[in-house]
C-alpha cells in the first residue's frame, strides 16, 4: 500500500441523540413551522439566512460564514423510509448503511478494507473518543481508537527502556495470529498488534503539532483538535471519526440546542482554520450527521424522536449550496408526525465513497441511490 | 490447601458474582463450599456493610457528592471493599440495563441515589424494581418524564420503558408507546438544585395528580384508566419481558450475547438456559434471587469460565483487590475512579440510554492499551501487600524452580487456568531470559518478587486475561 499526503481524507463528526433539523436549518418562510413550534420557534430577524426560505439557527454564525464562502453543502431531508425512532436502531442503520436487516459491519470499516486490504497501516482509520463506533467495524479491519492523544501507548509506565522493549516484543509475538480460539480472541490479538504499531505512529502527532488556532475547551472542539493533529501528522490516516452527544432534546431545547450548535459550529470553523493555516485542507472533506431529525410538533419544551434530518458536507472540494428538498411540513405530508425523508442517506454515502474517496461504493451501500452532486468535478 | 480446580471454580463465581477475591478469601470460601457461598452471596444482609463512616471520614466528598468522580469513587470503593459483593455486581447489572447518564442528569448525587436504589432493590422483585425505577428522579430527568404532561405527552420514558427496559423492539406498537406515556403523565420530581445547595440536596419523586391524564387508555389490548403502576403490571406479565430480562442476565453473568438490537433476529447462545431462567423467574413471581440461585448453581454457568470479556469496572476493581493496597480510604481513590472511563466505561455516565456495547466491543486499540497499562502498573508495584503475597505463594517451597512451574503459578495467581501455546511459549521464554529462578525469604526475595511482578504484568497483556 502506498499513500501520499494528498490522498483524499474523510472526517466524520457524528452528532448523537437526534439533532432537531427544523431548528438547525429553519424553514422560516413556511407558516407551518411557526404553528408547530409555538414555544421553540426562532424569530425570523435573528436567523442566519441561506436564501428566502431557509436559514441557520442564530448560534451557527461560524458555519454560516463558511456557507457563504461556498464550503458547505446542506443536505435536506436525509434519512430512509420506515424509520423506527429508536436511537439504537437508527444509529446502527447510519453506521451499517443497511436499513432493512441487522448488519454488523460498518460502512467505513468496509471502506477501510478497500483502502488498506492487508491491514498494513493500523492508523488508516482512527476514532477520536472512547469506544469504537460500529461505523468503523468490519471483519479483518482494526481501527485505532484514541481517547487521550497525549498518553497513547502500551506500558508507558515501565521506566527502563530495555525492559519495556522486551515486554512489547513479547506482546507482539503473543498477538501473532491465533487461529481456533474463537472470533473474539482472534479479534483481541489483532487489536493488540495494531495497538502496538499504531501507538508508535499516533505518539508522533502531538509532538509535531504547532498551531496558532485556539480551540475552545469543550468536548467537540478538543476532539476536532485531536483529529487535526492526527491528520497533520501525515501518518497515512484516511478516515478520521469523532462523536459529540447531547442532541436528544426532549426537554429544555430552547437553551440546550443553541448551546450545542454554538459549540459545534465554532469547533468546525476552528478545525478548518487550523487546516488552512497549515496548508492541510485541500484533501479533506467533512461529513456531519445525526441519527434522526426530531418530531415536527414540539412537546412543550422540547421535541421527540422523529425521522428526516439534515446532514452537512464541508470542505474546499465541495460545491457549496443546498441539495434535495426541504420536506413538507403540511400535516398530510408528514409520516406519523415526522418529516418524510426525501433523500436516502445512502446517496450522499455513495457520493462520498465514490466521488470523493475513489472507493467502489457498491458493496458498501448495496444498491443505486440518487447521488447529490456534492463534489467539484 | 484446597484443590486447584475448586479454587478455580470459586474464582470464577467470585469474578462473576462480585469483583474477584484474593487467594486467601478463595481458600476460605472453598472450605465453606460452593452452594453455601452462593447462598451467602444471595443474602447480603447476613454480611456486615462496609465501614462507610471510615470512608466518609477520610474522603468526605464520597458522602457529600457534588461531582461525577465523587460518586464514582464511592461506588468503586464499594466494588473493591464491600463484603456484600453480589449487591454491588447486581447494581452494576441494572446500571447496564437501565443506563442513566451524568452527561444529561448532571447532578452526581442524583445518579448516586439511583445506584443506592439498585443496591436496595436490585436483588428483590423485578416488578417492584421497575416501579422504583419509574419513580427514580435521575431516570425521570434522564428520559424527560418531568416534561410528560397531561396536555403534552412526552414519549421518551414511555418508549424506553418498553424498548430498552422490559420488552425489546417488536413487542409493542407506536400506539402502546403513546398510551404508556399518557399513563405516566404527572410522574415528576422536586428539588432540582443543580449543585447549588451544599450539602447537596436529593431530588425526590413527586406525583402531581392535576397533571395526570385521567382518561381511558388502550395499552397492549387492555382498556382502562391506567396509571404508571398499572402499565408496569401489564408489561411484566408479557412473556417477552421475562425473555428479555433473562437474556440480559445470561449475557451479563454467564456468556456474552450479541448486542441487544440483534436479539429479534439471533437466537440466544443457549436457549435452554434462557428457558430455565424464565421458568424460575415466572414461577417465583418475578423474584430475582431464585433466578440468580439457579443461574450460579447451573452447569451452564460453571462451564462458562472465560466466556465473557471483562468489563472495565471488573478490570479495575479486581486488580485493586489483588494488590490489597486499597482495603481502606487513601488519597489515590480520586484518580482510580476515573480509570474505568479511560477503558470505555465511564461509570454513571453510559454513552446513551442503550448503555455500553459489551463483549468484544469493549476492546479497541485505545481501550486495550489502557486495560493492559492499568493492570501492569499496579502489579509491577512490589511494595503492595497483595503482590508480595502472590510472590510468596509463587515461591512456595523455596529454592530454585523450573520456569514452567513459575509461569503456571503466576497464571494461577491471575485466575487463568490455561492459555494458548503461543502465549505460554512467550511467557516461559521471558522467564528463561532472566536466568535461574531462585526464591528466598531474605536477600533474594526482592529480586524474586520483581520477577513475579514482571510476569504478572506480562500476563495482564495477554488476550486470555481480557476474558473472565
Amino acid at each position: 500500500m502506498t499513500t501520499t499526503s494528498k490522498d483524499p481524507v474523510l472526517v466524520v463528526l457524528q452528532l448523537s441523540g437526534g439533532n432537531d433539523y427544523m431548528n438547525t436549518v429553519v424553514p422560516f418562510a413556511d407558516p407551518h413551522y411557526f404553528d408547530n413550534r409555538p414555544l421553540l420557534q426562532l424569530a425570523e430577524d435573528d436567523l442566519l439566512k441561506l436564501d428566502d426560505n431557509v436559514a441557520f439557527n442564530p448560534s451557527m454564525g461560524p458555519l454560516h460564514e463558511m456557507y457563504s464562502r461556498g464550503d458547505v453543502a446542506v443536505l435536506h431531508g436525509v434519512g430512509w423510509a420506515g424509520s423506527n425512532r429508536s436511537h439504537f436502531r437508527c444509529m446502527d442503520i447510519w453506521h451499517t448503511a443497511e436499513p432493512d436487516e441487522f448488519a454488523s459491519q460498518g460502512w467505513l470499516g468496509k471502506a477501510t478494507r478497500q483502502i488498506d486490504p492487508n491491514g498494513e497501516n493500523p492508523v488508516t482509520t482512527v476514532n477520536v473518543g472512547q469506544g469504537l463506533p460500529r461505523a468503523l467495524v468490519a471483519d479483518g479491519v482494526s481501527a485505532a481508537s484514541v481517547a487521550n492523544i497525549d498518553t497513547y501507548g502500551m506500558l508507558t509506565s515501565v521506566e527502563r527502556a530495555e525492559i519495556r522493549a522486551q515486554m512489547l516484543d513479547r506482546f507482539a509475538k503473543m498477538y501473532a495470529p491465533a487461529i481456533g480460539r474463537g472470533p473474539v480472541a482472534e479479534y483481541i490479538a489483532k487489536t493488540g498488534m495494531d495497538a502496538l504499531n499504531g501507538a508508535d505512529q499516533i505518539a508522533v502527532a502531538p509532538k509535531k503539532y504547532e498551531s496558532e488556532v485556539e480551540y475552545a475547551s469543550n468536548t467537540v472542539a478538543q476532539r476536532l483538535r485531536d483529529v487535526a493533529m492526527i491528520h497533520m501528522a501525515d501518518i497515512g490516516s484516511r478516515i478520521l471519526y469523532t462523536e459529540f452527544g447531547g442532541f436528544d432534546t426532549h426537554a429544555a431545547q430552547g437553551v440546550n440546542h443553541p448551546r450545542l450548535w454554538s459549540e459545534v459550529s465554532g469547533a468546525i470553523a476552528d478545525f478548518w482554520d487550523d487546516l488552512n493555516a497549515h496548508d492541510a485542507a485541500d484533501n479533506v472533506t467533512m461529513l456531519v450527521f445525526s441519527e434522526f431529525g426530531r418530531r415536527v410538533r414540539e412537546n412543550g419544551g422540547g421535541t421527540d424522536h422523529g425521522a428526516g434530518g439534515v446532514a452537512f458536507v464541508i470542505g474546499p472540494n465541495v460545491n457549496g449550496g443546498q441539495y434535495g428538498e426541504y420536506p413538507s411540513i403540511e400535516a398530510d405530508k408528514l409520516v406519523e408526525g415526522d418529516l418524510a425523508p426525501g433523500m436516502d442517506f445512502r446517496g450522499p454515502y455513495a457520493a462520498i465513497l465514490d466521488d470523493w474517496m475513489g472507493i467502489d461504493e457498491r458493496e458498501i451501500v448495496g444498491g443505486e441511490f440518487e447521488r447529490p452532486p456534492i463534489f467539484k468535478n | 490447601m484446597a484443590d486447584r480446580q475448586e479454587v478455580a471454580l470459586m474464582a470464577h463465581l467470585m469474578r462473576r458474582a462480585g469483583f474477584g477475591a484474593t487467594h486467601d478469601e478463595l481458600e476460605h470460601l472453598v472450605e465453606q463450599g460452593y452452594e453455601a457461598t452462593v447462598e451467602r452471596l444471595l443474602s447480603p444482609e447476613s454480611e456486615p456493610d462496609i465501614n462507610e463512616a471510615l470512608l466518609f471520614r477520610y474522603l468526605p466528598m464520597t458522602e457529600y457528592i457534588t461531582a461525577a468522580e465523587h460518586a464514582q469513587m464511592n461506588w468503586l470503593y464499594r466494588m473493591v471493599n464491600s463484603p456484600r459483593a453480589l449487591q454491588e455486581k447486581v447494581s452494576l447489572f441494572w446500571h447496564h440495563v437501565f443506563a442513566t447518564g451524568l452527561d444529561k442528569v448532571e447532578t452526581a448525587n442524583t445518579m448516586h441515589d439511583q445506584i443506592v436504589m439498585f443496591r436496595r432493590h436490585g436483588l428483590g422483585n423485578f416488578r417492584d424494581l421497575l416501579v422504583h425505577l419509574a419513580r427514580d428522579p435521575g431516570m425521570i430527568y434522564w428520559l424527560d418524564n418531568q416534561d410528560n404532561h397531561k396536555r403534552a405527552p412526552n414519549e421518551n420514558w414511555g418508549r424506553e420503558l418498553l424498548e430498552l427496559f422490559s420488552l425489546g423492539v417488536g413487542y409493542y406498537t407506536e400506539k402502546d408507546v403513546y398510551e404508556c406515556a399518557r399513563a405516566f403523565t404527572g410522574w415528576t420530581f422536586t428539588g432540582k438544585s443543580r449543585g447549588l445547595a451544599y450539602p447537596p440536596e436529593s431530588w425526590r419523586f413527586d406525583y402531581r395528580a392535576e397533571d395526570h391524564d385521567e382518561n381511558e387508555k388502550t395499552f397492549m389490548g387492555f382498556n382502562g384508566n391506567f396509571n404508571g403502576e398499572d402499565i408496569i403490571d401489564i408489561v411484566v406479565r408479557q412473556p417477552a419481558c421475562a425473555r428479555f430480562i433473562m437474556r440480559h442476565m445470561y449475557s451479563f453473568f454467564v456468556e456474552d450475547e450479541p448486542e441487544v438490537p440483534k436479539w429479534p433476529n439471533e437466537r440466544p447462545k443457549n436457549p435452554e438456559a434462557i428457558d430455565m431462567l424464565c421458568e424460575v423467574f415466572i414461577n417465583s413471581d418475578l423474584e430475582m434471587r431464585p433466578v440468580l440461585r439457579t443461574l450460579f448453581n447451573s452447569d451452564f454457568f460453571k462451564d462458562a469460565m472465560y466466556k465473557k470479556v471483562k468489563n472495565p469496572a471488573e478490570i479495575v476493581a479486581s486488580t485493586l483487590k489483588m494488590t490489597e493496597s486499597y482495603n481502606g480510604p487513601n488519597p489515590n481513590w480520586g484518580l482510580l475512579a476515573l480509570e474505568p472511563g479511560t477503558m470505555g466505561q465511564d461509570i454513571l455516565n453510559p454513552p446513551t440510554v442503550e448503555g455500553w456495547h459489551t463483549g468484544g466491543e469493549w476492546i479497541n486499540s485505545g481501550a486495550l492499551i489502557n486495560r493492559v497499562n492499568f493492570v501492569a502498573e499496579r502489579l509491577r508495584d512490589t511494595t503492595s501487600p497483595g503482590v508480595r503475597a502472590m510472590a510468596r505463594r509463587v515461591g512456595n517451597n523455596g529454592g530454585t524452580m523450573a520456569t514452567g512451574t513459575f509461569v503456571d503459578r503466576c497464571l494461577f495467581e491471575m485466575g487463568l487456568d490455561s492459555v494458548d501455546d503461543e502465549t505460554y511459549g512467550q511467557l516461559v521464554s521471558q522467564a528463561e531470559n532472566g536466568g535461574p529462578i531462585v526464591y528466598g525469604e531474605n536477600g533474594e526475595f526482592e529480586g524474586f518478587s520483581e520477577r513475579v511482578a514482571d510476569m504478572l504484568a506480562l500476563i495482564a497483556g495477554t488476550k486470555e486475561y481480557q476474558f473472565g
